[in-house]
């Protein structure tokens, strides 16, 4: 029973990041490069243009609910179990909700480079 | 949604003739200050992780019913220093969505974990095991393989910078608003040409 605790909290975290990471990219896609606008504008108009944009603090706040899962997870499972399995699944989540969500061409360089990094992130921290 | 479209249209021919008009610098060294910044969200990460694990543990378990102990752990310097350096990860990560997309910057930057890994193995003496071996390895190809291909994919209906104009449209285009009725009632009082004088 505990394992579908942690494996549901493991789920949690990972959806709620994929979905801030989207929220946080279309965001910065919106307030534009910050390098040029920061040349050009200030510093004060980048901070003001990404923090007053309702998109930037959606996602924000679903990092905040990733953040959270992961103390729920790491209540129930283990440290060893949690941080991997979160961060490899939430590569591959990235990359299938940036194709569908963002429009990002993810060609096959890109979901082997994931694919690369998710596996070699479970060996990391298993 | 078609008007954002069209904003970010405009923008972007905006964007075009500024570049035009300001010599940009040379593209090397707008590179060289894009990996300047995925250099900085690897390591900032990495660094911030470790410094703030490395203070927790040093300030013990907090438990549930004694939440008001996370106060405290933000006066053990070390997790003080980690927060800020997460907060500098924050923006650097921020500063890289902006250009470039979440497939790029993603796996470009997971080379934290193994900057942790060696860390791990070379400053703290620890064991890492073959098969972690081989995570280090897959994880770099991984990084080569994006790090190969371009950052920003052409699909992109904004890929130009959408807002690198100057001083910004929409300033404008509220200024432009809350002048009409000015000139309106000028135009009624016989006297339509003192507000067209501001602009430009």
């Amino acid at each position: 029973m505990k394992a579908v605790y942690t494996w549901s909290a493991i789920l949690a975290i990972v959806f709620a990041s994929v979905v801030g990471d989207v929220l946080l990219a279309r965001a910065m896609r919106q307030v534009g490069d910050v390098g040029a606008l920061w040349r050009r504008a200030g510093l004060g108009v980048v901070i003001g243009r990404t923090l007053g944009n309702p998109i930037f603090l959606l996602g924000v706040a679903a990092m905040a609910v990733a953040f959270f899962s992961l103390l729920f997870a790491l209540s129930w499972g283990d440290v060893s179990l949690v941080a991997p399995a979160a961060a490899s699944l939430t590569f591959i989540g990235n990359a299938v909700a940036a194709k569908i969500f963002l429009h990002e061409k993810v060609d096959r360089r890109r979901w082997i480079a994931a694919s690369l990094v998710a596996a070699g992130v479970a060996l990391l921290a298993g | 949604m078609f008007a954002r479209r069209a904003q970010i249209l405009q923008r972007q021919r905006q964007a075009l003739q500024d570049d035009n008009r300001s010599g940009l610098p040379s593209k090397l060294s707008v590179n060289f200050r894009k990996y300047l910044v995925l250099a900085g969200v690897t390591v900032f990460a990495a660094a911030g992780d470790s410094m703030l694990s490395h203070g927790m543990k040093q300030t013990g378990g907090i438990s549930v019913n004694h939440l008001q102990g996370v106060i405290f752990a933000v006066l053990n310097p070390w997790v003080a220093v980690g927060i800020l350096l997460l907060l500098a990860f924050f923006a650097t990560y921020m500063t890289a969505l902006s250009w470039a997309d979440l497939t790029y910057v993603l796996p470009a930057t997971s080379l934290g974990y193994v900057i942790l890994a060696l860390v791990a193995r070379f400053v703290l003496h620890e064991h890492v095991s073959p098969l972690r071996w081989l995570g280090i390895v897959l994880i770099t190809g991984g990084v080569g393989f994006v790090a190969g291909g371009p950052s920003l994919t052409e699909r992109h209906p904004a890929h130009l910078q959408p807002e690198s104009s100057e001083s910004g449209d929409e300033v404008s285009v509220v200024a432009a608003a809350a002048k009409a009725p000015l000139l309106a009632k000028d135009a009624r009082n016989g006297a339509p040409q003192v507000g067209v004088k501001g602009e430009s």
